[in-house]
């Protein structure tokens, strides 16, 4: 060191600076010793230096890694488990396989034995496991502002209960959602049997009436259904069982003995049931009681040919959707839809009455009851809120602050009561006001059981300890009548048992664990108290308007979102809309004609005006929409919600009053001037005359199979420079096919994908950019006339080309082809030159334009899949035909010394389809089912004629037109375009 | 204006001017030796340079210092800051490579093709182009390094004894980029160096400041004018121009091929190299005369570079414009003549889709505003011909962007088209590399001669020489 250093160091110790800086620095911070020597300066650093290494002495506090004394059963470090359970959509169960990692769940799957999952399962069955991690959950008891214990709130409950025991608790008050639970349905029982003025009372702004839900359809067996305004396919507590039976019934594979069934639908706005459509018309919601009426008096009369007075508009539709029932009595169906009036309902009663369709389906099933009318109940409930009567209200899930009828004001008379609670998986608009927030167990936290649309029972059962201080909904109740509260799993458990006193209840219920479904029918529930709720009366919207072109309201549950549940969900918050492809937001769909009435531009802001409510909405122009009918999705402007769902859509619920939940005449709409731009991932619905999706009727299959694909095949294998049998040389060379006829658009494939692959969303404002990530998409394209166009979906994974033009361009080599045939993507060579991505003809490669995957909170990491690398900003990304499952089961299979077995390896994406449109397998093997769809005469690969050799290919969609409407139809377009040039 | 501006505008039978109307030496006025060494070297002697020179300064080191600026966010937070998306994955960037790669064309086809054609009229332009030639390159350079996904391992492009055992691979043209960009950046700043090697020393030895004496006789290589010197200096000077001008071709139509190669629409043809070729050499020309013209004018070197010098470059200008023209026809003719959808419908798009506009402003800039030089008041009236070659640059800029976003935004399958909407980084980033291209461009003009002395030397010497052929 030189002198010129010494001298600094002494200067430290002048008096000027020592005074600055024990000001500005911590006391003994900045301090250096006045006259240290350079000497004196190593030896002190040496010292410290040696001294360190005995820091190496001190005892540190003692971790233990301890084997486990007693090995549980199946854990093996590295291997998932799979346990069945259930999570509930309008509180009916769908049952679930959930995987767990070292324990932790990181995908759910459907239970192929469970009557409402097939093995399938919803999109927001899949995004339940985002939910269970979300950072932004309810997290602690809460007191007003402040957190509070689980015991400072038995305290104080068990105060207010000892006040309420003289009046018999007639100021008790428990609003839950739809629920089915046999467990809960007899604790509130006992509530009510301690608490005898004490009222239950539930409330589920989207939940079906009861007779709608329970009524079950056997779609096997109906060669013609007919639907008003019915989305059976996709929303429903049976929409999975539904997907799996339409699609089977429409499966032809030879044309010998091809035969499909025939759907009829007319509905207002697009939905996936009409998307599926045979013939669909665009009706508005109130003109479904004068088609049903037309069809119920043709069906009466049996009187093919007459024409009767009215609607004309649809007359051709409503002849051959009655001549067909006709043709299939006890073979067909006519389902209404759960936004239609009770007239419409009985109407379509008596159509399958009369038609003898009793064997096909509309069983109501008797099972246990529950509040007829949760309006009624609702309505009345506010009242007392609001006379003051009710002192104590504990809100069992749901949201009635944002969500009740704007009508009802509930959110005024819930201040007027003494004691409110929620128990809430996150903290919302309703636990902003209640006093008490008590945050509730997730489904994969906690035990309980539910029920089926058909009645079968599943127990739920945890993978993992509540994240935080979450209380199951049965401790809650369980809370009111005894104390100390057992737990959940106590509850549910003796609830059973009671049920079942033999010596046999341990084996069955485990396996009733194990099954996810409970077998004995002697514990069905479905006997006891039972009552008939057909006879459900909710006050809807008047029955038909007079005039035509008066505007009318629809209210839909979002086709993401729900009734705002999943507001904070960013993989359904991101998932595109079926038709709109819009992500993150609602809008007001309105038709294309009504748009050119009003001279209104897609994105315009207007103002809408229902019964003197307003409400400013932007504008999607939506084909297929009925001309004066505007939809309006709820589940939007959460207000109280966490970092995902803010600022997000606007609320419908402002203008959804409790005379018109579904629909109602009266809408008024007003220009803004305001602009607003939608973020969409798909933003050209018409494929400009070219081929990849192709489709054909069931006549044209029959006459000529080969022409309905048009399946020119590609270049021969042995046009090339290379190799021409590249990939054709193992043991296993793996495609996929996608079967477009089966195919339904409900995106779960998306999201199924999404969660296995550990992709991320990217929000809003990258969407709108055209970032989105997800490895496969489901295309919708328009076909025919716009007012009311035949909707196709296509779902597009990678196609995993044999001759791929990514890999050709990739300068790094990070894009190459497996001996396999897959097309793998090495992330760690990628830097990302995106040039495969240009090269690409199918534009299925994502690319992470940012650091997607920064800062994620502790709880998200644990919902990644430990199989699959999390990608980091700048590489390429794509389906890789979950390679990680392929290889899972190729360890299993040479293990056992054997090779992989067809249907071994499930790809995400076919895994959740209801509808079983996508089929996997090793092509080289000539009985795999894939390789026999391969052969099929619809078979064809999208844009071979690039010579790209795609190995996942596409059999062609078949619809089944009624020859007599074709003939009409298609004068009716020409008569269209005819005007139009 | 001087005698041989009147001369040119007003008389063409005066007798300094050759049969064919052209001056009779390059070099006008009475120039000797020391008066040429003068007038060039003085500007990097002096040190004192004219106000303009401190404005153009200025507004060059304030677009570098928003490059950089854009770059370090462009590190920082990824090339999500820019526009690309899928389909569009490549933006600006692209855009910006290509236009810097065909501005850097000009420099080398002056000095080397020329040199070899004994064009001796390129020695008034040709040091000044062939830095021209090299910060473009560099710029270019600097825009496929830009927008990798993970630009700081850009090198694994380079075919180097990895420890990962990795390897290029060679069937991609961003590969060939990189030798093609590589080699010509090479050769280009062997040849600029190797032509300044004479002049440095008559700099050196002018020099009057210690630094300067230092500075340029480090960079002089200590050449002392002798006629070894000179014989070996002449002979790698001609095989490096030999070297040089296949280059002029290869390089572009390697970058051409990195569309060419691929099956999109509207990048997947054949015309493409020779096409870009035209291209670059056009925008090149464009861009010398950009900057030639207010040299000239602000250092006084109207009488080096001379209208005549302008009136060859517009030439050229004229002639790789019908080419390009041409190459325009061909594509759309191609288009509609394959009979492939694809095809019939990207040309469509490229036309009356939404960037349709873009493509009617490249028409205009790029083949209507061009024909005014078939009128020699054009050519040589230096401040329309600034505007013509203004609109030329403007053009292939378009021309860039109409190739490499209209193709790409609307490709094969409808579903997944999209569009593209530059972000400020996008405009930060290209105003920022031309701040780059000027800042490099003001300093050599500061510190290295912009004018090739030896050789106006060489004309004054031989005046015969510089009579046209």
């Amino acid at each position: 060191m030189q002198p010129g250093a010494q001298s600094r160091f002494t200067d430290h110790g002048s008096p000027i600076i020592r005074t600055n800086s024990s000001n500005e620095f911590a006391p003994g911070a900045s301090e250096w010793p006045d006259d240290i020597s350079r000497r004196e300066f190593l030896r002190l650093a040496g010292a410290s230096l040696a001294l360190a290494g005995f820091g190496a002495c001190t005892k540190q506090p003692i971790e233990t890694i301890v084997p486990y004394v007693k090995q549980p059963e199946e854990i093996v470090p590295g291997k998932p488990l799979r346990f069945a359970s259930a999570t509930t959509l309008n509180g009916y169960a769908q049952g679930l396989v959930v995987t767990s990692r070292e324990g932790r769940p990181i995908k759910i799957e459907g239970n192929p034995d469970h009557p409402a999952s097939l093995g399938a399962t919803t999109i927001w069955a899949q995004a339940d496991l985002l939910e269970l991690y979300d950072p932004d959950r309810a997290q602690a008891v809460m007191r007003g502002e402040n957190i509070s214990t689980w015991n400072d709130f038995l305290r104080e409950i068990d105060s207010t209960l000892q006040a309420q025991r003289s009046g018999g608790g007639a100021g008790i008050r428990i609003l839950t959602e739809a629920i089915t639970s046999p467990t809960l349905i007899s604790q509130l029982q006992s509530i009510q049997q301690r608490f005898p003025n004490s009222k239950c009372i539930q409330w589920q702004p989207i939940a079906p009436e009861i007779a709608v839900a329970e009524t079950v359809y056997d779609l096997t067996k109906a060669r013609v259904i007919v639907a008003l305004d019915s989305d059976f396919l996709f929303m429903g507590p049976a929409a999975l069982r539904y997907a799996r039976d339409f699609s089977r019934a429409r499966r032809v594979r030879d044309p010998a003995s091809a035969a499909m069934n025939r759907l009829y639908v007319a509905e207002p706005t697009p939905t996936i049931t009409g998307s599926n459509a045979d013939h669909r018309i665009a009706a508005a919601a109130r003109d479904m009681l004068g088609i049903a009426r037309q069809i119920a008096t043709r069906i009466a009369s049996r009187q093919r040919s007459s024409i009767l007075k009215g609607e004309t508009k649809y007359d051709s539709w409503i002849q051959a959707a009655a001549e067909d029932l006709l043709a299939n009595r006890g073979a067909s169906i006519a389902i209404a839809g759960q936004t239609q009036t009770p007239e419409v309902h009985e109407l379509v009663a008596e159509i399958n009455r009369q038609l003898g369709n009793e064997a096909v389906g509309a069983r109501i099933a008797k099972l246990p009851s529950r509040p007829v009318n949760q309006l009624d109940d609702l309505r009345q409930l506010v009242q007392e809120m609001g006379q003051g009567k009710v002192e104590l209200l504990i809100i069992l899930g749901g949201n009635p602050v944002y969500n009740a009828p704007a009508d009802i004001e509930f959110a005024s008379a819930l201040r007027n009561v003494k004691t409110s609670v929620h128990h809430t998986l996150h903290a919302d608009e309703t636990s902003r006001i209640c006093h008490w927030v008590i945050p509730a167990a997730h489904f994969l936290e906690t035990w309980s059981d539910v029920r089926a649309f058909d009645g079968a029972v599943s127990i739920v059962q945890p993978l993992i300890e509540p994240l935080y201080a979450n209380i199951s909904t049965h401790e809650i109740i369980a809370a009111l009548v005894e104390q100390p509260v057992r737990s959940a799993y106590e509850i549910v458990r003796e609830f059973w048992r009671e049920r079942n006193q033999t010596a046999q209840f341990d084996i069955e219920w485990r396996r009733a664990l194990s099954d996810g479904i409970l077998q004995n029918p002697s514990w069905n529930t479905s006997s006891e108290g039972a009552e008939e709720s057909v006879a459900a009366t909710t006050t809807l919207s008047p029955a038909s308007s007079e005039k035509p072109s008066q505007l009318e309201i629809l209210f839909r549950a979002d086709a993401c979102v729900l009734d705002g549940r999943y507001a904070n969900n960013s993989w359904l918050q991101e998932l595109p809309r079926p038709f709109t492809k819009l992500t993150w937001e609602n809008a007001a769909l309105i038709s294309p004609e009504l748009a050119a009435r009003e001279k209104i531009d897609n994105g315009e802001v207007v103002e809408l005006i229902f019964r003197g409510r307003k409400l400013k909405a932007p504008v999607w122009i939506q084909p297929g929409q009925a001309e004066n009918s505007i939809t309006l999705h709820l589940g939007y402007g959460r207000t109280e919600v966490g970092r995902v769902g803010k600022d997000c859509g606007f609320n419908a619920y402002t203008l959804r009053t409790s005379e018109a939940l579904w629909f109602g005449d009266g809408l008024t709409i007003q220009k803004t001037g305001q602009k607003h731009s939608f973020a969409t991932t798909q933003h050209h619905h018409t494929m400009e005359g070219r081929d990849f999706l192709r489709t054909g009727t069931l006549a044209e299959f029959r006459a000529d199979a080969k022409r309905v694909a048009h399946s020119q095949e590609g270049p021969a294998r042995d046009e090339t420079l290379y190799d021409p049998n590249e990939y054709q040389n193992r043991g296993y060379a793996w495609g996929m096919v996608v079967d477009l006829g089966a195919c339904i658009g409900c995106s779960a494939c998306t999201i199924a994908c999404q969660a296995e692959n550990n992709i991320p969303a990217v929000g809003k404002q990258q969407v709108a950019l055209g970032r989105e990530m997800h490895w496969i998409r489901v295309d919708t394209y328009r076909s025919g006339n716009i007012d009311n166009p035949q909707f196709n979906h296509q779902p597009v994974p990678c196609m995993h080309c044999e001759r791929a033009p990514c890999e050709l361009v990739c300068p790094v080599g990070a894009t190459v082809h497996d001996d396999e045939g897959i097309n793998v993507q090495v992330y760690n060579r990628c830097i990302g030159t995106r040039y495969c991505s240009n090269n690409c003809p199918y534009k299925v490669r994502r690319f992470n334009f940012l650091e997607l995957n920064a800062g994620l909170s502790a709880t998200e990491k644990l919902a990644k899949n430990p199989n699959v690398t999390v990608r980091s900003r700048g590489v390429m990304e794509k389906c890789t035909y979950c390679i990680q499952r392929i290889e899972a089961a190729r360890i299993e299979a040479e293990l056992e010394n054997r090779s992989i077995r067809d249907g071994e390896v499930v790809p995400a994406c076919a895994q959740v389809c209801p509808a079983e449109a996508i089929i996997f397998g090793n092509i080289h093997d000539p009985n795999s089912r894939v390789s026999k769809l391969k052969r099929l005469p619809t078979n064809y690969g999208m844009l071979a004629e690039l010579n790209t050799r795609p190995r996942t290919t596409y059999l062609a969609k078949l619809r089944n037109p009624n020859p007599a409407l074709v003939i009409s139809e298609q004068r009716s377009v020409n008569g269209e375009q005819h005007e139009r040039t | 204006m001087n005698a041989l501006d009147r001369s040119l505008i007003t008389d063409h039978r005066s007798p300094a001017l050759s049969p064919l109307g052209y001056p009779t030496k390059l070099l006008t006025g009475e120039q000797t030796f020391e008066s040429v060494n003068k007038t060039i070297g003085s500007i990097v002697l002096q040190g004192r340079q004219p106000r303009s020179w401190w404005v153009g300064f200025i507004i060059a080191f304030t677009l570098l210092m928003i490059f950089f600026l854009a770059v370090s966010w462009l590190l920082i937070r990824g090339i999500g800051i820019w526009g690309v998306n899928i389909p569009v994955a490549w933006g600006f960037a692209i855009v910006n490579f290509v236009w810097w790669i065909g501005i850097g064309h000009a420099g080398t086809f002056i000095s080397a093709i020329l040199l070899l054609l004994f064009q001796h009229w390129r020695t008034s332009i040709n040091r000044l182009t062939e830095s021209m030639t090299l910060f473009a390159v560099a710029c270019a350079g600097l825009f496929p390094l830009l927008h990798l996904g993970r630009p700081w391992v850009f090198y694994w492009l380079f075919p180097y004894p990895d420890t990962m055992g990795v390897w290029p691979q060679f069937r991609s043209p961003l590969v060939w980029d990189i030798f093609a960009v590589g080699t010509y950046f090479t050769i280009s700043l062997l040849f600029w160096f190797l032509g300044l090697l004479p002049d440095l020393a008559t700099v050196r030895d002018r020099a009057r400041r210690n630094w300067q004496k230092k500075f340029y006789g480090v960079l002089a290589l200590g050449w002392r004018n002798s006629a070894t010197h000179w014989q070996r200096h002449q002979i790698a000077y001609l095989l490096l121009a030999g070297l040089a001008t296949p280059l002029v071709l290869s390089v572009h139509s390697v970058v051409s091929l990195d569309f060419a190669v691929a099956q999109l629409p509207g990048w997947h043809s054949t015309i493409f190299p020779p096409y870009f070729v035209a291209g670059a050499v056009y925008s090149g020309f464009a861009m010398v005369l950009n900057i030639v013209i207010p040299v000239r004018k602000i250092y006084r070197l109207q009488d080096l570079i001379t209208l005549r010098h302008l009136n060859n470059m517009a030439n050229v200008m004229l002639a790789t414009g019908l080419i390009v023209s041409y190459g325009y026809f061909i594509e759309a003719f191609m288009a509609w003549y394959s009979g492939d959808i694809f095809d019939q419908y990207m040309m469509t798009n490229r036309a009356f889709g939404p960037y349709g506009w873009m493509f009617w402003a490249l028409m205009f800039f790029n083949v209507l505003v061009p024909q005014t030089l078939w009128s020699a008041r054009v050519r040589r009236n230096p401040l329309t011909l600034f505007f013509v070659a203004l609109s030329v640059n403007i053009g292939m800029w378009l021309e860039r962007f109409v190739i490499v976003i209209t193709s790409l935004h609307r490709d094969f399958v409808p579903s997944a088209w999209g569009t593209f909407f530059p972000t400020v980084w996008d405009w930060a980033t290209l105003f920022g590399s031309v701040g780059l291209f000027l800042t490099l461009l003001f300093l050599f003009m500061r510190f290295l001669p912009m004018i090739a002395i030896s050789e106006s030397r060489k004309l004054v010497a031989e005046p015969q020489k510089a009579i046209t052929p």
